[in-house]
């Protein structure tokens, strides 16, 4: 596996937006360097408004950093030429199209690839089924509730098998339990055939509970990776159990420990602001 | 709602019984004019309104000037929405000409617009296509605006989705910005029929051979009041038929918006 190139590398990323109405530039991201195996899953911790939407962006090739590469399997990114085609990109906000029903809704990234529709919807059922679904298909996005929302826009997601799976806080507008449910769903498609994960998150738990690797962000402005922790806690896991072990409390509390500086950092700057 | 209905209704009759009174001849005595027959002379009569609708249509007189009313119509509205959703698309999408174009639009769009109604009777003769064109003029910048407004306010996220599920810039045109556009077009829909409704008639009205606004026309060349406000009842039945038309079209085509609370049917 070492051998094999990562499937992303970031390497020395910088991110600087241009102030607005003459406000100085904001540098979210600096000197970011952040590698995601073949198969891994890696969470992205930090504090609020540090840019971890920014890395993921760049890794989605929807935003071109300011300096530095970013490397997909080994080959250079440029966003300038178009999206990372390798990754698929689960959004924070709702982003699906609410005048597609379900399956329309589920099958647009195969109908974008002049995928024949009948194969397109035969693989639109079954992905419905796979989420719990199975049914809800011909249902518009506003007639389902959140939690369906994001199931619908994982399947959305999943059914182009991405080898990258660029998650930005999928589940932080769900409540406790649909959450969980969701994030041992989650872990159980990609026990499947294991895609290379970048998870952004704000939630430790969440990002210890679901991981291989847990990266820490700095507060920002100037985001960059301050700690590297591998969570060698074993699986299959289910996400409300593991979170009683003493083995999942003595790595959040590590990483906490790592956290908590930036964490305070961050809500000083805010309150200042 | 039965009971609603009646309370509407009762203020229809009501107002008919009024007009009825005081325009009567000789039925109550003459309070402002002169002589008992000017109140008629001047208001019509709603008995003799009553029955010249009958006539046009028993008589099925009506039909070609309505059916002449109601293309010029159709036409001023089809050909003034593709304008707008066209146009609106096309500067919504490219900075550079909707920066050029951009005092343009406003300078035509706040001029009054039926002041073009006598120069597209010169340009376009008196046939129906200078009420078209003066129906497209008004329908064209309902159209243009709310397109324009759809298509610069899509959300950022939906479209990053559709980039990274693989749409194309054309995939990107057909399945995000049109559909977001439209859904403000349907939004303009009763407005932009209204208004080409108001482009023909007013256009007929100012010179032509046929339909209702030449009904009008024709009757007030002689004075007859009750035809003119025949035609002015026919054509107010029609444009809430049309709207009622547009409303069916509406429901059917956007049944994927929400509605105000709804609630699953079991």
């Amino acid at each position: 596996m070492t051998s094999d190139p990562p499937a992303l590398a970031f390497d020395d990323i910088t991110c600087r937006f241009a102030g607005r109405d003459g406000a100085p530039p904001y540098t979210a991201v600096a000197n970011a360097s952040l590698t995601v195996g073949a198969g891994e899953f890696v969470s992205v911790v930090g504090p609020t408004g540090c840019g971890k939407s920014t890395l993921l962006n760049v890794a989605a090739g929807l935003l071109a950093p300011s300096s530095g590469t970013i490397s997909v399997f080994g080959e250079r990114l440029v966003a300038a030429e178009g999206v990372n085609r390798r990754a698929g990109y689960m959004f924070q906000a709702d982003a699906l199209m609410p005048w597609r029903a379900g399956i329309d809704n589920v099958i647009a990234g195969l109908e974008f690839r002049g995928v024949p529709r009948a194969q397109a919807l035969r693989q639109g059922e079954e992905w419905l089924r796979r989420v719990g679904l199975a049914g809800f298909g011909d249902r518009y996005p506003h007639q389902m509730s959140g939690g369906m929302r994001k199931r619908l826009a994982l399947a959305q997601t999943l059914i182009l098998s991405p080898d990258i799976l660029l998650m930005d806080e999928p589940f932080s507008a769900l409540d406790v339990q649909t959450r969980q449910l969701m994030e041992n769903e989650l872990l159980a498609l990609w026990a499947v055939d294991r895609k290379s994960v970048l998870f952004i998150t704000h939630d430790l738990e969440e990002a210890i509970a679901l991981s291989d690797r847990v990266v820490v962000l700095s507060a920002g402005p100037g985001t960059r990776p301050i700690g590297d922790f591998r969570i060698d806690l074993p699986r299959p896991r289910d996400v409300s159990e593991i979170r009683m072990t003493p083995a999942f409390l003595d790595l959040h509390r590590v990483i906490w420990a790592a956290m908590k500086e930036e964490v305070l950092k961050a809500y000083k700057a805010q309150k200042a602001a | 709602m039965i009971r609603l209905r009646l309370l509407q209704f009762s203020v229809f009759a009501g107002l008919i019984l009024l007009w009825h009174v005081v325009t009567k001849p000789g039925l109550i005595p003459a309070f402002y004019f002169e002589q008992d027959n000017r109140a008629a002379f001047f208001f019509g009569e709603p008995v003799k309104v009553f029955w010249v609708i009958v006539e046009w249509f028993t008589s099925l007189e009506i039909f070609p000037h309505l059916g002449v009313t109601l293309l010029e119509t159709l036409l001023g509205f089809v050909i003034g929405s593709v304008a707008g959703l066209g146009i609106g698309l096309w500067l919504a999408l490219s900075n550079t000409a909707s920066a050029v174009m951009e005092p343009y639009i406003k300078g035509f769009n706040s001029m009054p617009r039926v002041v073009l109604a006598p120069i597209f009777a010169v340009w376009f003769g008196l046939g129906i296509w200078s009420k078209v064109a003066l129906g497209v003029t008004l329908v064209f910048f309902v159209v243009f605006f709310n397109v324009y407004q759809g298509v610069r306010e899509v959300s950022p996220t939906l479209l990053a989705n559709a980039r990274m599920l693989g749409a194309s810039r054309r995939q990107l045109l057909r399945s995000i910005y049109l559909p977001s556009a439209m859904s403000w077009v349907f939004a303009s829909l009763h407005n932009a029929v209204g208004l080409a409704f108001v482009g023909a008639v007013v256009g007929e009205y100012l010179g032509s051979a046929q339909g209702v606004g030449y009904l009008i026309l024709q009757a007030e060349g002689t004075f007859d009041i009750n035809t003119v406000f025949a035609g002015i009842i026919v054509l107010t039945a029609f444009a809430l038929v049309l709207d009622a038309a547009v409303g069916v079209v509406e429901r059917r085509l956007m049944t994927w918006q929400p509605k105000a609370s709804e609630t699953e049917k079991v």
